[in-house]
């Protein structure tokens, strides 16, 4: 009986996996889904034996099991695009059964929920600080450092939630990991839970996603006895964007409107319902469950630069010719990215922009290719790595409309809390249309002038931030705003 | 299932408000006065409140549209790989009979144009296969 491997990411359902599935069921053989390998361009991926073929359809199947398909890859795992990778985070990816317990204790699962239990949470806190883990929902606060303050907050009850309204475009490694790993965030939240004296803890999925709920609560309910007595939920957004913001967030569990709140008070200290919580993204969580294996630690230090410690999962999304999950160390130049590894354009053409860290995230020109993967080089250079998304453009596209839908996403996603943020990213649309249309001097003043005052006056990223699209987009298309 | 009992099975939780309007939405296609009035009187929250909620998230609404609805990503990766030229042939498509609805980003970046109808998601979207899905809609 041969056995097929396919994924049921949504990715590869979106791309056509079921049919395929079927096609093979068919003909008798026996069907296995799986987690996605994350080369997207090749889905739906078929895996027979470690030897893979891709991207197939339906009317593929007899040619691939007679061994004459034209859509042999030779071994998934000696691909380059997987072979080039350090895989921590995503290790199950593509090799296990995102729901079967068997699966994932096979493949290292619930070690280091065991090991951290026979720990006390200040030595637990020690690892997750020594293993430089910073927060990876965008900000990059080291991960210990968060967890000792919200330990050492007084109040005998506390909160862990775990941040999935992944609402940025061009990322999508936290639905990869819910939907095709979720017992890594399961067991990295029991973790957590134990480590700041947590009793309950929430996952805020956005709508959006509604294939990371499903396989969310089914793991969570075949789980629910490893855990316990630590108590886990999943709750669903309701796609607003600013949700992903901490507090907005909080906001919203509570049942309240999503807008953000003034900062102090941190949410470590008067988080969830007045709680000390500790907010986390889903890939600073599942790193943990893998830090805290009997060495994971010191593995995860490590590796990276600087005070860029560990892996990163990078997106590799947009007009990319092959896009997908890619894991590795800190340090890896846009131009390996983008070109060695991701191939270069989609359609062919040359790159004129990319887009790190989401629609926050600043426009990089070629020219810039060079600057490696880390926080403060980023920050250094007037960008931001965010959530790790890399968003190609082709020669076709129009900067200074980026730059308008930049400020235009800020309206429409802005809660309306602070004023910059507010008023400020309409009034930058219209500014933007004017530039457009009859360019002068004083409204290019004007609009980094109001760009500043959105990046120093705002409460959040979102209206913070929104300034690196469009300023960039200023700087290095100036031709593209009619000038 | 009624509103009482929806509200009935949310009510214990801790933060119960968004998960009884995802249950009303989902039921009954929108959230209108009387059910604002309805969930408020029964969370002890004044119906500004509620509605305060309600019109805040895109996700609810305060009248239903029996239409069937296209959601269609209009986010950055979506428009690098091509998806702006593609809307004026989707409205023609869609006119009267289909909603078409704006989102921002459904998680498949690499893969776009996206869209997504119910739970069901579409990938690799040109104006052809778009334009069909809108009429198999």
């Amino acid at each position: 009986m041969t056995i097929v491997r396919i994924s049921d990411d949504v990715l590869a359902l979106a791309c056509g996996a079921d049919a395929v599935a079927a096609a093979f069921a068919e003909v008798g053989c026996t069907v296995e889904r799986v987690s996605s390998w994350g080369m997207h361009w090749l889905e739906p991926l078929v895996e027979i034996d470690g030897i893979g073929w891709g991207p197939v359809k339906p009317g593929d199947v007899a040619a691939i099991l007679c061994g004459t398909s034209d859509k042999a890859i030779g071994s998934i795992a000696d691909h380059p695009f997987i072979a080039r990778q350090k895989r921590l985070t995503f290790a199950r990816a593509g090799r296990t059964r995102p729901l079967n317990l068997d699966d994932y204790a096979a493949t290292g699962g619930w070690a280091g929920l065991n090991r951290a239990r026979a720990l006390t949470p200040v030595t637990i806190i020690a690892e997750v600080t020594q293993s430089g883990l910073r927060g990876r929902g965008g900000a990059g606060f080291p991960a210990g450092v968060k967890w000792r303050t919200v330990a050492a907050a007084p109040g005998a009850r506390k909160y862990i939630v775990c941040n999935a309204d992944e609402g940025d475009s061009g990322t999508f490694a936290d639905r990869i990991l819910m939907e095709g790993d979720p017992f890594a965030l399961i067991e990295g939240m029991a973790i957590a839970a134990h480590a700041v004296g947590a009793q309950a803890g929430t996952i805020y999925v956005r709508s959006e996603y509604p294939h990371a709920i499903a396989k969310l609560n089914a793991a969570i309910d075949l789980a629910a006895a490893i855990i316990a007595p630590f108590r886990l939920e999943v709750r669903v957004g309701a796609g607003a964007y600013v949700c992903g913001e901490e507090t907005a967030l909080l906001n919203s569990l509570e049942g309240k409107r999503g807008e953000v709140r003034t900062k102090p008070p941190l949410p470590a200290i008067e988080g969830l319902f007045g709680c000390p919580t500790a907010v986390n993204n889903v890939l600073t969580i599942a790193a943990v469950s893998h830090i805290m294996r009997p060495g994971g630690g010191d593995l995860y230090a490590s590796l990276g630069t600087g005070r860029s410690r560990g892996t990163m999962p990078i997106q590799l999304a947009g007009n990319i010719r092959h896009g997908g999950l890619f894991e590795a160390p800190f340090g890896l130049t846009l131009y390996e990215l983008i070109h060695d590894i991701g191939g270069g354009t989609a359609t062919g053409r040359p790159v004129k922009a990319v887009q790190v860290g989401g629609p926050l995230g600043a426009y990089i020109h070629p020219r810039d290719f060079a600057l490696p993967f880390d926080y403060e080089a980023y920050a250094a250079a007037d960008a931001l790595i965010g959530h790790g998304g890399i968003t190609v453009f082709d020669d076709s596209v129009d900067m200074g409309a980026m730059a308008r839908f930049a400020m235009q996403f800020c309206a429409i996603e802005s809660c309306g809390k602070c004023t910059p943020c507010r008023i400020g990213s309409t009034r930058g649309v219209e500014l933007i249309d004017r530039i457009r249309s009859t360019p002068r001097q004083a409204d290019i003043t004007l609009l980094e002038d109001l760009c500043e005052t959105l990046k120093d006056a705002s409460l959040c990223a979102l209206g913070g931030f929104t300034p690196y699209p469009v300023l960039s987009a200023l700087k290095h298309w100036p031709g593209d705003f009619g000038r | 299932m009624s509103l009482d009992a929806i509200i009935e099975r949310h009510r214990g939780r801790e933060g119960p408000l968004l998960p009884i309007l995802h249950d009303v939405q989902a039921t009954v296609g929108c959230i209108d006065t009387a059910a604002e009035a309805a969930i408020a009187a029964a969370l002890n929250l004044s119906r500004a409140e509620v509605h305060g909620v309600v019109s805040f998230y895109h996700d609810f609404t305060a009248t239903a549209d029996p239409r069937p609805c296209l959601e269609l990503c209009r986010a950055e990766a979506c428009q690098a790989r091509g998806v702006e030229a593609m809307v004026a042939a989707a409205e023609a498509a869609a006119g009267d009979r289909v909603r078409l609805k704006p989102v921002y980003c459904l998680g498949l970046c690499s893969v776009g144009p996206n869209a997504r109808i119910g739970d069901t998601l579409h990938a690799r979207l040109d104006e052809a296969s778009l334009v069909a899905l809108i009429g198999q809609a």
